[in-house]
């Protein structure tokens, strides 16, 4: 009965979807207000219902119901209960109704948050909403309905993946689900502004503020995909340019553009075009996202379930979204106009090189993920591209935007000064520099990449705290920029270091071996079995010792999760600021032996140390007072 | 405007890519091996280790190898589909039984079944190199004169027997 009740809300919530899709912008079109009054309580009535069914989706988690074919598929009666609740989206039934949830989670923001905004922008932002909301329900509707019943019922799951029986795998969906849908409100509201043809400056500031939040939880939830790996799938490796990972990498590096270049379009008029165009491409790199991760046309560690019906229909509404909002785009940018002229030398160019820079970037990984599909599409053999392909391209253009951080900020609108400039500047560049030169000596090895790297980190800290000083009393916006650029060089002191200095160790240890890596010794005391709710597992018992002095004690477990049979690395990692070690276990020998991968990783957790900080600006930024007071009577007159 | 018109005839190039890229299988990795004869063994019987079966003794009949092990999970899931396709009766299927322990594996057989015509010893994985094999189970097609002519990776499910396998075997039995 309960999953009925949740089929039913879904069905109401597209026929509201529609209604929403369809009678405000008509409303907006034709001045009808009370078409246009609809959008509010249309998007917060088709929240609660999502709301409604995902409920019942939970509720049929909880209480076993297997005669549920999606329920019966991702979870098991032996499966712990807070397991239990995130297998509502272990799969791709449950996950497309996390995507439909927060959908109604923005709509029903956008609906509480633009008190201010006029009625026509509201009733257009909302209602283009409805579409994507409308196009997603149907998919979810015919293709993938997660409360299909299966008879005979069965007598109990298959389990929820092993791999996905972690918190951090709980967060991560969500986390990344705010942030891909998100961006569907910057590209509404992109939308309404060119159905409306007034493209301003009011329009970028309404824009900033969710763009801005979007992108920070797509910042979090990329680190926790990210953290996920490195410890859950037992080897270390933080990031494998798969294409489920560029697939969302794609939509945070054009967000990362949008909201720069939003910045230019709100201060100073300019960049419109290009700034309308970000908003479409960050949102149609979500869906594409979508597609790619569901259809099945690429190969990735990220397998769902795959069926081209669905592909088809992902393909359908990427079409209609991406396809209606270009034409649109080409038939009214000729109207859209320039903002301010600006010297060679001002803040817009810089901000100009960053966009460019960046979506660059973006293009590569772009090309690096399809070009495999491309080359199979051609029937010219089958082929993967790799770390090295990625790792070439994306470093080359990355450092000139680092270095162009530190600048940015510090230089005048429309006109900068270079002499100004590097008379702010040059303790940051000395200090740099010397960092760089000195810094890797500590580390016992001088590299001439890590040197750089490492400069450049220690460039953007101090210019940022530069800017800082200049502007003692800056708005939260200002302060949150800063923020995020110290999380940048955070996050790229780790990765230099990490993958400068990492070391391992693949041996075979019987109890009593030990075993010295980068100062520690691992001594593998015993390996014992211990039984867990739902898997078996064979754990040591490995003390490590600095100096003599003992450090800590690692119970690094391989684990058999009997529904499905599948084995299971947990590795055992003992974090800290500068250092983390990590401790695998392998296979039994015959002979009571074991393999054990011993690995210390310097600087590891500053990765996503340095993407929560990223986040935490995201979030000072998009606190900022002026996006929430109305617009001040300057601004207004300029909408008007 | 013209601006507007590439970005919009991009975005049309990658819908077409991607119409394309649904009707390709990613995970279908050609072997090079189809088309070419079929790498000659001579392995003893894992039932009657003092038998031996050679390729030859299967020349001027269709027939489908299929590698297995008792240590791979994969091999029970594709187990079934496997007897069900011996038991269908268009074409003998041969086990190669892949680096395993002849002490483990028939006990695998008794729990399981043995739908296979006859069962070789593959015990240190000498011919596995020769067919290429890198993800066990594997199922081969060879026709009448011992030409590789289909490669399955990974366990065989129904959908692959029926659109793949069973239309295969009819062409080379009724040709």
């Amino acid at each position: 009965m309960i999953p009925e009740l949740g089929q039913f809300a879904l069905a109401l919530a597209l026929a509201v979807a529609v209604v929403q899709a369809v009678l405000p912008i008509a409303g907006a079109a034709k001045g009808n207000a009370a078409w246009m009054a609809v959008a509010r309580p249309a998007a917060q009535a088709q929240a609660l219902l999502v709301a409604f069914a995902f409920g019942c989706l939970t509720y049929a988690f909880v209480a076993n119901d297997f005669s549920v074919a999606y329920v019966a598929a991702h979870s098991n009666s032996a499966l712990p209960l807070h397991y239990r609740i995130a297998g509502v989206w272990g799969g791709h039934e449950g996950s497309l109704l996390l995507w439909a949830l927060m959908l109604g989670v923005w709509m029903t923001a956008a609906s509480v948050f633009s008190s201010h905004l006029p009625d026509e922008m509201t009733a257009r932002v909302l209602g283009v909403m409805g579409v994507v909301s409308a196009g997603f329900l149907a998919f979810m509707l015919f293709t993938s309905n997660p409360f299909d019943r299966q008879f005979p019922p069965a007598m109990d799951g298959r389990d929820l993946n092993p791999l996905l029986q972690d918190p951090g795998m709980v967060l991560h969906p969500p986390m990344l689900y705010m942030g891909y849908v998100g961006f569907s409100v910057a590209y509404a509201f992109a939308v309404s502004a060119l159905l409306s043809g007034k493209l301003d400056a009011a329009w970028a500031r309404w824009s900033r503020p969710w763009t801005t939040v979007a992108w920070m939880f797509l910042t979090v939830g990329i680190a926790l995909g990210s953290g996920w790996a490195y410890y859950e799938l037992g080897w270390g490796g933080w990031w494998f340019w798969d294409p489920v990972e560029n697939a969302s990498f794609m939509p945070w590096l054009v967000g990362t553009t949008l909201i720069h270049s939003l910045a230019v379009t709100e201060k100073r008029g300019g960049f419109r075009s290009w700034t309308v165009l970000l908003a479409i491409v960050a949102f149609g790199l979500s869906l594409l996202g979508t597609f790619l991760v569901r259809s099945g046309v690429l190969t990735s560690v990220h397998a769902f379930a795959v069926d081209p019906r669905r592909g088809v229909f992902i393909l359908g509404i990427f079409t209609v979204l991406i396809g209606g909002a270009l034409v649109l785009y080409a038939w009214r940018t000729s109207r859209i106009g320039l903002g301010g002229d600006f010297a060679p030398v001002s803040r817009e160019s810089f901000l100009l090189a960053n966009n460019v820079l960046l979506a660059a970037a973006a293009g590569a990984v772009f090309l690096g993920t399809l070009y495999p599909l491309v080359i199979d599409a051609l029937g010219a053999g089958k082929l993967s591209v790799g770390p090295p392909y990625f790792e070439t391209v994306f470093v080359p253009l990355m450092a000139p935007a680092l270095f162009l951080m530190g600048v940015g900020p510090l230089a005048r609108w429309k006109h900068a000064s270079i002499p100004e400039l590097a008379v702010l500047l040059r303790w940051a560049l000395a200090v740099s520099l010397a960092v760089g030169l000195l810094l890797p000596l500590a580390f016992g090895r001088w590299h001439a990449l890590t040197g750089f790297a490492l400069a450049l980190a220690i460039w953007i800290v101090a210019a940022a705290l530069i800017s800082l000083k200049k502007r003692p009393r800056g708005s939260r916006a200002h302060l949150g920029m800063v923020v995020a650029h110290i999380g940048v060089a955070v996050f790229v002191v780790g990765v230099t270091l990490v993958k400068t200095y990492e070391s391992d160790k693949d041996l075979r240890m019987k109890p009593g071996d030990s075993v010295f890596l980068a100062g520690y010794v691992f001594r593998l005391d015993e390996v014992g079995n211990v039984k867990g709710p739902n898997y078996v597992a064979a754990r040591a018992r490995i003390s490590v010792t600095k100096s003599g002095e003992p450090v800590t004690v690692m119970y690094p477990e391989k684990r058999l999760y009997v529904v499905q049979n599948m084995p299971m690395t947990e590795a055992a990692i003992d974090p800290g600021p500068t250092r983390d070690l990590y401790v695998s276990l392998g296979d039994p020998f015959e002979d009571g032996a074991w393999l054990v991968k011993v690995q210390h990783k310097p600087f590891v957790d500053w990765i996503w140390g340095g993407c929560l900080i990223m986040a935490l600006g995201g979030l000072l930024a998009a606190s900022d007072r002026r996006y929430r007071v109305p617009l001040p009577l300057r601004a207004r007159a300029q909408v008007a | 405007m013209n601006r507007a018109l590439w970005t919009l005839g991009a975005f049309v190039a990658l819908l077409a890519l991607l119409a394309v890229g649904l009707r390709l299988n990613p995970r279908e990795v050609p072997s090079p091996l189809i088309g070419k004869p079929a790498p000659p063994f001579e392995l003893p019987l894992l039932t009657e280790p003092d038998k031996r079966f050679s390729h030859k003794d299967m020349l001027g009949k269709v027939w489908i190898m299929n590698v297995w092990a008792s240590w791979c999970p994969p091999c029970l899931v594709e187990h079934p589909v496997v007897t069900q396709l011996a038991r269908a009766g268009m074409a003998p299927v041969v086990g190669l039984n892949y680096k395993d322990a002849r002490d483990e594996a028939l006990p695998w057989l008794k729990r399981n079944g043995d739908p296979y015509h006859l069962i070789v010893a593959d015990v240190d994985g000498r011919i596995g190199i020769d067919y290429g094999v890198y993800g066990v189970p594997e199922t081969y097609v060879i026709d009448r004169q011992g030409i590789i002519r289909y490669k399955h990776i990974g366990p065989l499910t129904a959908d692959v027997v029926e659109t793949k396998v069973e239309p295969l075997l009819r062409e080379l039995n009724g040709g």
